[in-house]
């Protein structure tokens, strides 16, 4: 039984968890204590004061996000000084705010905006000079306008507590406060690695995302151009969110039918390719694993954690996995193989991937990424984007008759489907090398020991006779602890799956944002993930190597997995980059 | 605003990075280590440039992030080397009043730096201060300990002159 206190909240007497604060526990009461700066567990600084509520007895008003509730406490949230006193600092807020809500990327989707017409704020109520900041847009994933920026703090936060990097952090003071990195150096001269958790973070619109949809709109009405795009297995578990249906919503059937309304020469799903990634990475894990040579094996799929690793774990660089990530494998293999086949010229296609991920935005500019002689794949958009060109194109999402994926890339197993999610790699492989050590189908497909949302999970299996060590970490802050625990001698894994964001990519910098009240109240990446489980459980085929999809290719094309001609089409390098 | 930062090469030796990593040795473990260290550091090096930076940085398991954010919010560090000249001009309201930005305006060019820079052979440095206390005099700049006072930018080329030969 947990430790309860009574308190009253306006008057009314409610007993709420010792441990909460005063913002937790107002939601007892009905209450939704507006707040700007404050992310459950990863920043809570009590800076922007908007949460302040009246309790009886204390001194001022107190911050509700970081004030701790105790027997008998009485707190009112709703008085005349407290409207006021918040509309006050909101109105602080905005004179140092570059307001442009009509062309802003997070118009109707800003909380500094809901909460300012909640406040009925005058937004001119204070007007006075204000620094000037050049936009940074030197990544190619991310852009910085700090003149739109309310110092909440949330990016430092995500990237310094949640991560463990710490690329940006807060420079100068009062006045001229802002937030950039170290000697002002521009983001790209950073260890930065595209993860995309400070733009997911923000509440306003000065972190986005660089809008690569204006490039695919081009190549749709460009004639010559035969223009593809495939969906990474996550964005149908989470493109509905831009359109208002609830997180968990599984919308691939209308994703599919707005992405062919768009225009698009073909829609595949990239669950295909996931399930390529499995053929080549379980066959790579074997054989490493028979000649105990560079383990543990690490996975390559998530291109934040392969900018991570290359820049602070370089000595691990040789024990990641060389199979591209599922994006580079379906552009590769679609402008090699599919070309031949339809007697296209790689150079006239141009292939989309839309993505959770503004890291991979980073990952089809990398060397060793070019198959046919052109880039695998030519633009990377995030789920954001997406749901953009949907809108912008007037097309009625809710209202679309599902659809399904085109034929001869749609088929992908359950174990491609789980991908998405923390600890689905190492299922979907778990799948496959069993199958080939105990020489015989599995029983149960479930590997219930990786699944969930925990940051750290470990599992050993007998296989085959031998016992197989493995490790699933999703955050890089997780990644960090593992890997200098291996290093340290602590610890010995065989296999380990690693994602950059934590939950997997369900929770990716380039999937749609959530305000802070839901991030904080609601555990998205278990409700996302959820759409994936389940779509694997209904799948008839659920391991990669019975997709037939997939054994086509290798019959007509790459022989047999780990082949020559599989290395060089489907396999990559990596650099030691250091800080 | 975002400051100026040096562009003149960092020439630190190796005694010194030997004392820095003694005063890390010396700090290690303890809450709130980062004041103390830059303290020392720049008590070592005189500034705090990136070099130095990063190297507490690494050797303190602290993002660049937030050493850079500490260096920067302080006053008291030091960014940009000094010359061997430190030229500082007050621009407090009286001198500013007075037309010491015009003072200004002509050592930036004949030193060809801007304020918060210093020249390639590290002879002058050029800085704005506040108020130094010698309103009486306005407007004032300094060379060091120097004090010149009651200025006009016609007087500058002679000061500057002295100190260059
Ligand atoms: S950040 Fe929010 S308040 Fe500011 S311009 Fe954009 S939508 Fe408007
Ligand atoms: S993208 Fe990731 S690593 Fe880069 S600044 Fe944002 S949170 Fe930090
Ligand atoms: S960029 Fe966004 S998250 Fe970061 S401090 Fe500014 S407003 Fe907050
Ligand atoms: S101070 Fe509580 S949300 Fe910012």
């Amino acid at each position: 039984m947990e430790n309860m206190v009574n308190i009253k909240i306006n008057n009314k007497e409610y007993s709420v968890p010792a441990n909460s604060t005063v913002l937790e526990a107002a939601r007892y009461a009905g209450v939704e204590i507006p707040t700007l700066c404050y992310l459950k567990d990863i920043n809570e600084i009590g800076a922007c004061r908007l949460c302040l509520v009246e309790v009886k007895g204390a001194r001022g008003l107190a911050a509700a996000c970081v004030y701790p509730v105790n027997e008998g406490m009485e707190v009112l949230t709703n008085t005349p000084k407290i409207r006021q006193t918040r509309k006050t600092n909101l109105e602080l807020v905005l004179s140092a705010h570059k307001k442009k809500c009509l062309t802003c990327i997070r118009s109707t989707s800003c909380e500094l905006q809901k909460l300012c017409l909640e406040y009925g704020v005058d937004e001119d109520h204070f007007v006075g000079n204000n620094n000037e900041y050049p936009i940074d847009a030197t990544t190619p994933y991310i852009v910085r306008d700090n003149e739109k920026c309310i110092l909440c703090r949330r990016c430092v936060a995500a990237c310094k507590n949640m991560q463990g990097i710490g690329v940006i952090g807060a420079n100068d003071r009062g006045f001229d406060t802002h937030i950039a990195s170290a000697f002002e150096e521009t983001l790209d001269k950073t260890s930065c690695i595209g993860c995309g958790q400070c733009i997911v973070a923000c509440p306003v619109g000065a972190l986005y995302e660089k809008d690569d949809t204006q490039k695919v709109l081009d190549a749709i009405a460009d004639p010559t151009k035969h223009v593809a795009i495939c969906a990474a297995p996550s964005i149908r578990a989470t493109i509905g969110e831009c359109f208002d249906y609830a997180p968990g919503t599984d919308t691939e059937g209308k994703m599919v039918a707005a992405m062919k309304a768009l225009g698009f020469d073909g829609v595949y799903d990239m669950n295909l390719t996931a399930d390529l990634t499995i053929m080549e990475e379980a066959t790579e894990f074997l054989g490493r694993f028979k000649e105990g040579k560079n383990l543990p094996l690490i996975t390559s799929c998530s291109p934040g954690w392969i900018k991570y690793c290359e820049h602070y774990f370089p000595e691990f660089t040789d024990n990641l996995s060389s199979c591209k990530s599922p994006q580079q494998m379906f552009g590769a293999m679609y402008k090699t193989y599919y070309a031949a086949k339809m007697g296209l010229d790689p150079k006239d296609i141009f292939f989309v991937s839309a993505i959770p991920c503004t890291a991979k935005k980073f990952e089809v500019q990398r060397d060793y990424q070019n198959a046919a002689g052109v880039p695998d794949v030519d633009v990377a958009i995030t789920t954001r984007e997406l749901a953009r060109m949907i809108k912008q194109a007037g097309i009625n999402f809710r209202d679309l008759e599902d659809e399904k994926f085109d034929d001869p890339f749609h088929i992908g197993s359950g174990a491609g489907a789980i991908f998405g999610a923390t600890g689905g790699v190492m299922e979907a492989a778990l799948r496959t090398a069993a199958e080939v050590l105990e020489g015989k189908k599995l029983e149960k497909l479930e590997f219930e020991d990786v699944r969930g949302t925990a940051g750290i999970k470990r599992a050993a299996y007998k296989l085959g006779g031998a016992e197989i060590k493995v490790a699933v970490v999703s955050g890089t802050a997780n990644a960090k602890k593992l890997l200098n625990a291996i290093k340290a001698g602590k610890e010995k894994v065989d296999f380990i799956e690693i994602m950059a964001c934590p939950g997997g990519c369900v929770n990716g910098g380039g999937q749609p944002t959530q305000p802070a009240v839901v991030r904080n109240n609601v555990d998205l990446k278990a409700l996302r993930a959820s759409v994936l489980y389940t779509a694997d459980k209904n799948l008839d085929v659920r391991k990669s190597h019975e997709n037939s999809a997939v054994k086509k290719l290798y019959d007509e094309y790459f022989g047999e997995p780990g082949s020559h001609k599989a290395h060089e089409i489907l396999h990559t390098k990596y650099v030691k980059r250091g800080l | 605003m975002k400051k100026k930062l040096t562009t003149v090469a960092f020439n630190g030796t190796e005694e010194q990075f030997k004392a820095l990593d003694a005063l890390i040795a010396e700090h290690k473990g303890q809450a709130g280590a980062l004041m103390p260290v830059l303290q020392g550091a720049q008590g070592i090096f005189g500034y705090l440039p990136i070099e130095v930076q990063k190297h507490i940085a690494l050797s303190m398991d602290v993002p660049l992030s937030e050493v850079y954010g500490v260096a920067s919010f302080y006053s008291q560090f030091i960014l940009n080397p000094k010359g061997d000249y430190a030229v500082a001009v007050c621009l407090g309201t009286a001198c500013y009043v007075k037309g010491a930005g015009l003072l200004m305006d002509k050592l930036e060019s004949i030193l060809g730096i801007k304020n918060g820079e210093i020249t390639a052979d590290r002879k002058f440095s050029l800085d704005a201060t506040r108020c130094i206390g010698a309103c009486g005099l306005a407007p004032v700049l300094t060379v060091n300990e120097e004090v010149y006072g009651r200025l006009t930018p016609d007087m500058i080329q002679g000061i500057i002159d002295k100190y260059n030969k």
